[in-house]
């Protein structure tokens, strides 16, 4: 179980981690502490390890800095479940390790705070009575998260995705 | 079937036919990284990987831009780490502080090429398109992999085909044409695609680079305009770099240019977009003519064009930063350096400046700054009460004169 915290459309990396937080400029084990530290800063005091990320359109635009992606893992977010993503956050997400889910309705009808259930392998968000399909993410995603990452897929593989085995 | 102009870079750099929709492992030409990425990568690269050295020395690039010289010990800290990286692992191409924006010298300095893959850490590496490279950003696991292997994966992307004719009335420029199709299609209408531009013959290799840099801001994985004799004079273009006629786009877009007006960016989204008359009057703080989208010599000489003789208003700072320490020299050269100063400007050293918000220009609360820069997210330039417009050269200069957001064409002389 954990909670989930809702977002709107657009959100861009500037909100979930204001370029003034990069770590090169205050460390990285600050990073953390600094995830949506402008935007929503009561996030970073309040998350919990399994809580999960709701969005709308686009989540995550703009700049291709990976360690917006990864503050967001060091808070312990289990998933981000949004209407879609934007381009460069959801690579930089998946090479984390990070589950993403596209779903048009979850956004839209679970409230913030509201407490849920995510089973990855069903691709199925439950709240309370309810249960929203997650569209299934293509076959080489699946395996990237499987692996933990495109690292770890990569020392196990040792080729890229859509690559012959060597 | 025809192919893309993306298409056809990308069969190259796999070494089979490719169209969209394909998961292709490319050869990357050249990848780069800057001072504020660079730590990531060197960890991945060393610590997760275990790579040993890069692939290809040669194939790599490095900048010190982003907070250049640096602000604070632990900014210099990473710039000490990538110069001590760039003699560890024989990499020559290190542009140090001062040298300017990464995008601006991959192409200034020749370090993409025409019908390549080019990877940067950096979003706006859509700007190589300018030349009919695939420049693409990427975040620093996906740099650190193709630092080690000299290649990427992508999935090759749909096209919009963007054709553009007539010609810009003065006081218009490309900052507003992209200005205005990322209002059109919003912060995701490109999302996963390549933005193809054709029609630009005629439109400078600067203002090429400003259409290309700003793609990605309505999500474009790359934007490309398919090089002609101006690209011809400077950099080789293979003979099979041209789209095909055939080719499928999912979108075409027609822009007449001259219908184009002065556009900006609203707070706090670059598709917030309207015509400049309709914020005509806004009090501003600080403008800031300069970034990989609009800090070129012809961006700065269009803005001395309209600063010539005059001077600043009373209570505005305008911040001028140079793409490049060439473009600095030249501005000095031919005299534009000192039209701009006579007018009241601030000079800075090259680099990526106040875009990114860490250094030379950081908005306090309640400010208000007309920027030539690409993002006016929330926060982004300092202050997340300050408010950030995005506009053109000429655009940016009417409203230093002004004090207040300006119609550059009633500026214009």
């Amino acid at each position: 179980m954990g909670k989930v915290w809702k977002f709107g459309d657009d959100v861009d990396t500037d909100q979930i981690l204001p370029g003034r937080y990069a770590p090169y400029l205050t460390g990285e084990a600050a990073l953390a502490r600094h995830a949506f530290i402008e935007h929503r800063p009561e996030f970073a005091r309040a998350v919990r390890a399994g809580d999960i990320i709701l969005a709308g359109r686009n989540f995550g635009c703009g700049s291709s800095r990976e360690y917006a992606p990864l503050a967001l893992k060091r808070c312990g977010i289990a998933a981000i479940v949004a209407r879609s993503f934007a381009r460069i956050f959801f690579r930089n997400a998946l090479n984390l390790g990070i589950p993403l889910f596209e779903s048009e309705t979850a956004a839209q009808e679970i409230a913030d705070g509201q407490e849920v259930e995510l089973d990855v392998a069903q691709g199925m968000l439950v709240a309370g009575e309810r249960a929203f399909p997650l569209r299934p993410p293509p076959a080489f995603v699946c395996e990237i998260l499987h692996q933990g990452g495109i690292v770890e897929y990569y020392r196990k593989h040792g080729r890229f995705p859509g690559e012959p085995d060597p | 079937m025809g192919q893309t102009l993306s298409e056809k870079i990308i069969s190259r750099a796999a070494g089979h036919e490719v169209q969209a929709g394909d998961l292709a492992v490319v050869q990357v030409a050249m990848t780069m990284t800057v001072n504020s990425i660079a730590e990531s990568v060197i960890k991945v690269l060393r610590q997760e990987l275990g790579a040993k050295r890069v692939h290809d020395p040669e194939r790599v690039a490095l900048f010190v831009d982003h907070v250049a010289p640096a602000c604070n010990p632990a900014t210099a800290d990473g710039q000490v780490l990538l110069r001590r990286f760039a003699l560890e692992e024989g990499i020559d191409r290190l542009y140090d502080v001062g040298r300017g924006i990464c995008h601006q010298l991959m192409i200034e300095e020749g370090l993409v090429q025409p019908g390549t893959v080019a990877l940067g850490s950096d979003s706006h590496a859509t700007t190589y398109g300018a030349i009919g490279a695939f420049g693409t950003g990427m975040g620093a696991t996906d740099i650190a992999l193709a630092f080690a292997r000299g290649k990427t994966w992508l999935k090759v992307p749909e096209s919009i085909k963007v054709q553009v004719h007539g010609a810009f009335s003065p006081g218009t420029t490309a900052k507003d044409l992209i200005l205005w199709l990322i209002g059109r299609l919003g912060a995701e209408g490109a999302s996963y695609r390549a933005v193809e531009f054709h029609g630009m013959e005629g439109s400078s290799l600067a203002s090429r680079m400003t259409v290309c840099s700003m793609t990605t801001e309505m999500g474009a994985k790359a934007g490309l305009v398919p090089p002609d004799d101006l690209i011809r004079q400077h950099y080789p273009v293979p003979g099979w770099l041209y789209p095909d006629a055939d080719a499928r786009y999912v979108q075409e877009i027609m822009i007449d240019r001259s219908k184009i007006q002065p556009q900006v960016s609203l707070p706090h989204q670059v598709d917030r977009v309207a015509p400049v008359s309709q914020v005509q009057g806004v009090q501003v703080h600080q403008v800031f003519l300069g970034s990989c989208t609009n800090g070129r010599l012809e961006d700065l000489h269009l803005a001395a064009s309209m600063l010539s003789g005059r001077h600043i208003a009373r209570g505005v700072r305008l911040l001028v930063i140079p793409a490049s320490h060439r473009v600095l020299a030249d501005a000095v050269a031919d005299g534009t350096m000192s039209i701009l100063l006579a007018a009241g400007a601030t000079v800075g050293t090259p680099g990526c400046g106040p875009c990114l918000g860490r250094h030379l220009g950081v908005l306090g609360a309640g400010e208000v700054c007309l920027s030539t820069s690409n993002r006016n997210f929330q926060g982004r330039m300092g202050s997340p009460e300050a408010s950030i417009y995005l506009g053109s050269p000429a655009t940016a200069a009417a409203t230093a004169l002004a004090g207040f957001i300006a119609d550059p064409r009633e500026y214009w002389q």
